[in-house]
């Protein structure tokens, strides 16, 4: 194992991170605020409470994982598109680094970036409403998990790229409206029972439930079922790089 | 001298059907400098992306210091250092930054002594803690130099590495070239410039269509392919050729005051004895006459055209 490499591109990708703090860190938070002013207080102040909770706590899990997610996405693929578009990539396939190498330092830094990200819109979450984390073990397991395994969707994404548009198209026009019909802002038993169903075949529904019962252990669907389907796409993504490494999909041809 | 490099049957097709490398076969000596002249598209990237491991051959096999660059690629590659043809380059990293990177990514420990002397060699050592978007384009391509020797590497691929270069730095590019050949590295240059070859190499390969077409010795290479050019400089002016003299297909030059014939030094006769007769029979005399080699530039688009 070539730990010099890994810690190499980890810390390359992590200094780009503080370079940038300001669109880094500091915007997603100020997002994140509006929309606790907006959500929580404009529209939250009519809805009396969700399962118990009040509805401003109750979007806190929903509003986290909106921004790990996109933000995992964005990271990761930006991280190897980048080096793609302006041709450094070639030390990278040149150097004595395995494929698990290479993808352990960027999805490795992509992932933390958004953990941190995640950790610091909960504090801000805090500022705005009252908050108690039930199970903040499977709170943080949740959080790690999904951070790797969409930082390792976004890898592919940033691989398959062949321009700036392609790298945006995926996030906006699949992952947005994911996030936001997968109950970051309601509980989906609030749905007809339709679109109850529908709502199940949406993967992020099962991230923010599971996530969510880690702070106050209400769940869309059962918490095992929600781990179940975040190992089960972290295992499909995996499956994936092994491919594009194995066949050198747009990095070797 | 053993081969530090031996590519066997190597064979690269695009997914789009066209073949980039035909059956290449090449062994690169330990300690010389190599370089592989070729018009543009005749491969000589694809050939250096795949010793490299940019890019996945198609058929063949390298080895690397005696090692597979594909089931042994870590000990192969860390052999190697390469400085590609384009500039590619991280805009907002210091030159200090970028070139101890190279060195993380090879997986050898900090020498932060090491990086100094490459810089101080370079002429970068004051532009160490400078964003590398600031420098100019030779600085930057010197940057890449850096990059490629931070791990200290046995082998140097350099594609191309004077192209849009001044000729002062050009030079100074060579002298580089020369003294890391002192230390031990072997040294694979492409170029366009026939001059740098000529001026710079042990031996010469020529790549066109995919095919390595020769290598040779730079001196054997010269003398075996070189023609030669016979100038006469005339006493006096002279308004046409004498017909007796239609045979040696003779360029009368500078208003008929100089007489040029080509010939070939590998040719079994070089015909100029008799041409110095058959002038002095057709009473044409001349003060003064000098011959040239011709340079590996004419070697290169001869052959280049015929292949």
């Amino acid at each position: 194992m070539n730990h010099r490499a890994i810690r190499a591109i980890y810390l390359f990708e992590m200094a780009r991170t503080w370079r940038t703090l300001l669109q880094s860190i500091v915007s997603p938070v100020v997002s994140t605020s509006l929309y606790f002013v907006v959500f929580g207080a404009a529209i939250g102040s009519r809805i009396s409470q969700v399962e118990g909770v009040s509805y401003g706590t109750f979007i806190v899990p929903g509003l986290i994982m909106l921004s790990v997610l996109t933000q995992s996405i964005a990271n990761a693929s930006f991280g190897i598109y980048f080096p793609k578009f302006t041709g450094t990539i070639y030390e990278i396939l040149s150097a004595p680094i395995s494929y698990f190498e290479i993808v352990l330092g960027y999805v490795g830094a992509a992932a933390t970036k958004s953990i941190i990200l995640g950790l610091i819109i909960l504090a801000t979450a805090g500022l705005f409403v009252p908050l108690h984390i039930h199970h903040p073990v499977w709170m943080l397991a949740f959080l790690v998990l999904t951070a790797v395994t969409f930082s390792l969707f976004g890898f592919i994404i940033g691989i398959w790229a062949d321009g700036f548009e392609k790298l945006q198209m995926i996030p906006m026009l699949v992952v947005t409206p994911l996030t936001f019909l997968g109950g970051s802002f309601y509980s989906i038993d609030m749905l007809p029972p339709t679109w109850r169903t529908v709502a199940l075949l949406n993967p992020v529904v099962y991230l923010i439930s599971g996530f969510r019962w880690s702070f106050y252990e209400i769940a869309d669907v059962s918490v095992s079922v929600s781990i179940g389907m975040t190992a089960a796409f972290l295992v499909v993504c995996l499956a994936i790089i092994w491919w594009i490494f194995r066949t050198g999909y747009r990095l070797k041809n | 001298m053993s081969s530090i490099i031996s590519v066997a049957n190597l064979s690269k097709t695009y997914g789009s059907g066209f073949k980039a490398l035909k059956n290449v076969n090449l062994d690169i000596k330990r300690g010389e400098i190599f370089a592989l002249l070729g018009p543009n598209g005749a491969g000589k990237t694809t050939l250096i992306s795949i010793i490299c491991g940019i890019a996945n051959p198609s058929e063949g096999r390298v080895l690397v210091g005696g090692e597979d660059i594909q089931t042994s690629y870590r000990k192969a590659r860390s052999l190697i250092g390469l400085v590609p043809q384009e500039l590619h380059t991280d805009a907002f990293e210091s030159v200090w930054a970028t070139v101890s990177f190279s060195r993380g990514l090879f997986g050898k420990p900090k020498n932060p002594a090491h990086i100094e002397k490459i810089l101080k060699d370079l002429s970068l050592w004051d532009k160490k803690d400078n964003k590398i978007i600031t420098l100019s384009g030779g600085m930057k391509r010197r940057v890449m130099i850096a990059k490629a020797l931070s791990h200290e590497p046995q082998i140097l691929f350099l594609d191309e590495p004077t192209a849009g270069v001044d000729v002062e730095l050009r030079k100074g590019m060579w002298e580089v070239v020369r003294t890391l050949q002192q230390s031990g590295v072997t040294i694979i240059l492409t170029t366009h410039y026939i001059e740098e070859a000529e001026e710079m190499a042990d031996r010469i390969g020529v790549i066109n269509k995919g095919e390595i077409v020769l290598v040779e010795d730079k001196t054997t290479l010269m003398q075996k392919l070189g023609k030669k050019r016979l100038t006469l400089h005339l006493q006096g002016k002279l308004g046409a050729l004498p017909d007796g003299l239609a045979q040696y297909e003779l360029d009368l030059c500078d208003g008929g005051a100089t007489l040029v014939y080509d010939y070939d030094t590998k040719g079994e006769r070089t015909g100029i004895t008799s041409l110095l007769s058959d002038l002095r029979a057709a009473g044409i005399r001349f003060n003064d006459l000098d011959t040239t080699q011709s340079s590996l530039e004419d070697i290169f688009v001869d052959l280049v055209r015929t292949s």
